[in-house]
């Protein structure tokens, strides 16, 4: 059976009651809108680049502390990264996530690893990629809100 | 933010002699033999759908096993056994509603279907450019998108009647939103996200008295009060096979015969015609004008065992039941320190919804479930609700009969492994 400590690590525990890069940023080359209408989470990522890196990220918004934690680590991990290394690190992370990395080593996502018991949650998959699916939509400069319905 | 309301008299050691056996009543029940997560199933999603009892699922075997063939024109045995099996359903929908003539009972797939139907037809006809819909302010998606809807295709104005704190209507606003130009008034008996039990009788008497008429959803009522749509005086009434212990696919609509009689048709096809030729054709008589297609004959079959049931027990014994429930259950959760009740209205049934400060209801869900504890979690179709009182979702526990005060310590114990995993 899956326990639930699995799930609410600490860290996770952590970032959900104290996010990091929780402000909006002003002016922003990029923002996007993200909504999971099965639970109301709502988040908004803004972006600033230097040509394909991204400078800096922060995000605002409201949800379960998966969704918030997925956010604020989400943040921390793509300060300085191109939009390539960005994206691959959303694929494996989305992996993890889904129970599909196989035996992929879990230390190219660094501490993003934490949210490896999320596998064992199918219906929580969305609240910990909503902010990833948001990022996706704000780097490809996309208007509408995104849904993971 | 916090509620700790402990009332002066502790519900548990109040005295309660409860009007049936709760254990015979789950022993009808087989799902709630079902393990969850290595636990014992304590079912408490029951606004979404109720479970249901062995004579319900027995009629749908029975209807399939031996009475299966289509209704209202075939010769045969079996098309005459099967639409005398659909049209006492019927009437037994009519007895339990109290309406006065069966033709006054439409099947239809859902309560949802019921709505669009009164709207698309009573509504299509009678509503113009500027007149206006009256719902409340804590209706359900299903009885506000109908009405959008046909606001839009009509360039009419859908008007909402707020509510106070405690999520019950305002009557006196209410009253005042009701003009010239209102054509037809739409509430919930019962509010799925808050339990509120709608005034019917205020309501009904004020929007007759500016001759409007008004159409109720009763999905949530049915299977918990005493329904009787003539003392109301209700214009339609629609509910849910699924949510009273029936099949899921099968609604009804009741309405007024004199309504029915002068409203066009819904959908096109077969059954709901007396003649046909490529000029013209001729409708058939209400109900069948509204019932195109061939209908859903076991979930009758089944609506009508599930009526059965509800009559061996008596709707007065379930409601006093579940309102002993629901006032523990009320005294139990806001004793528990950072929960917050919402929907506290003097008059519920059933609903008891729920946030925990600072913990987001998914999940409180998620942790719940780990507990084998079902609950609903999110919005409830009832976005408008949560925007209401500021929130973003709630978690939800609601009770059917088969609940026990046992099953609402489970909850408690859930709440406090939730406070636990989040101290």
């Amino acid at each position: 059976m899956a326990d639930l400590r699995d799930l609410y690590q600490e860290v996770i525990l952590e970032h959900s009651k104290a996010p990091r890069n929780y402000r909006e940023l002003k002016p922003a080359d990029h923002q996007a809108q993200g909504y999971n209408p099965l639970c109301g989470d709502r988040f908004t990522i803004y972006l600033q680049m230097d040509a394909d890196r991204i400078r800096d990220i922060s995000f605002q918004g409201s949800g379960c502390a998966i969704s918030k934690a997925s956010a604020s680590m989400m943040t921390q991990s793509l300060k300085g990264k191109t939009r390539t290394e960005a994206h691959e690190l959303f694929n494996n992370f989305h992996e993890v996530v889904t129970g599909q990395g196989g035996g992929r080593d879990q230390a190219e996502l660094g501490k993003l690893a934490v949210f490896s018991g999320v596998c064992e949650f199918p219906l929580r998959v969305k609240c910990a990629t909503l902010a990833w699916h948001t990022l996706e939509a704000a780097l490809e400069g996309k208007q509408e809100a995104v849904s993971t319905e | 933010m916090s509620t700790v309301v402990r009332l002066p008299e502790d519900a548990a050691a109040r005295p309660f002699s409860p009007p049936f056996n709760v254990q015979k009543i789950r022993a009808d029940f087989p799902i709630l033999e079902e393990m969850a997560r290595g636990h014992h199933l304590v079912y408490l999603d029951n606004a979404a759908t109720s479970q249901k009892p062995r004579a319900v699922i027995d009629a749908i075997v029975g209807y399939y096993e031996h009475g299966n063939a289509n209704i209202h024109r075939g010769v045969h045995y079996l098309s005459e056994k099967a639409t005398q099996d659909f049209e006492s359903a019927r009437q037994a929908v009519q007895r339990f509603l109290r309406a006065k003539q069966a033709s006054e009972i439409i099947f239809v797939r859902s309560a949802t279907e019921a709505i669009n139907l009164v709207a698309q037809t009573y509504g299509r006809v009678h509503l113009g450019e500027g007149d206006e819909v009256v719902i409340s302010a804590m209706e359900h998606h299903s009885n506000i998108v109908p009405w959008q809807l046909l606001c839009e295709q009509k360039r009419a104005r859908l008007v909402i009647a707020p509510i106070n704190d405690a999520g019950e209507l305002i009557l006196h606003e209410f009253e005042h939103l009701l003009g010239a130009r209102t054509r037809i008034v739409a509430v919930g008996h019962v509010s799925n996200a808050l339990g509120t039990i709608n005034p019917l009788p205020e309501i009904i008497a004020m929007a007759h008295k500016k001759h409007i008429p008004v159409l109720v959803d009763g999905a949530q009522a049915a299977p918990h009060l005493s329904i009787d749509v003539q003392a109301l005086d209700a214009d339609f009434y629609a509910i849910s096979g699924h949510k009273m212990y029936g099949p899921t696919g099968i609604g009804v609509l009741y309405g007024k015969i004199a309504l029915l009689d002068e409203m066009p048709p819904y959908q096109g096809g077969g059954d709901m015609i007396s003649s046909v030729t490529f000029e013209k054709t001729v409708y058939n008589k209400v109900p069948h004008k509204f019932e195109a297609g061939t209908p859903d004959m076991s979930g009758a079959v089944g609506l009508h065992a599930a009526i059965d049931y509800l009559d061996g027990i008596g709707m007065d014994n379930i409601a006093r039941y579940e309102h002993e429930l629901l006032a523990y259950a009320s005294e139990e959760l806001s004793a528990i320190s950072g929960v917050r009740l919402i929907g506290t209205a003097r008059q519920k049934a059933s609903v008891l919804s729920f946030i925990i400060e600072g913990i987001h209801p998914h999940d409180v869900g998620t942790i719940l479930d780990q507990e084998g504890i079902a609950v609903r979690t999110g919005h409830h179709c009832a976005q408008p609700v949560m925007e209401r009182f500021g929130i973003d979702a709630t978690a939800r526990a609601s009770f059917a009969l088969y609940n026990t005060r046992e099953e609402i310590d489970a909850l408690v114990g859930g709440i406090q492994k939730v406070k636990e995993v989040f101290a």
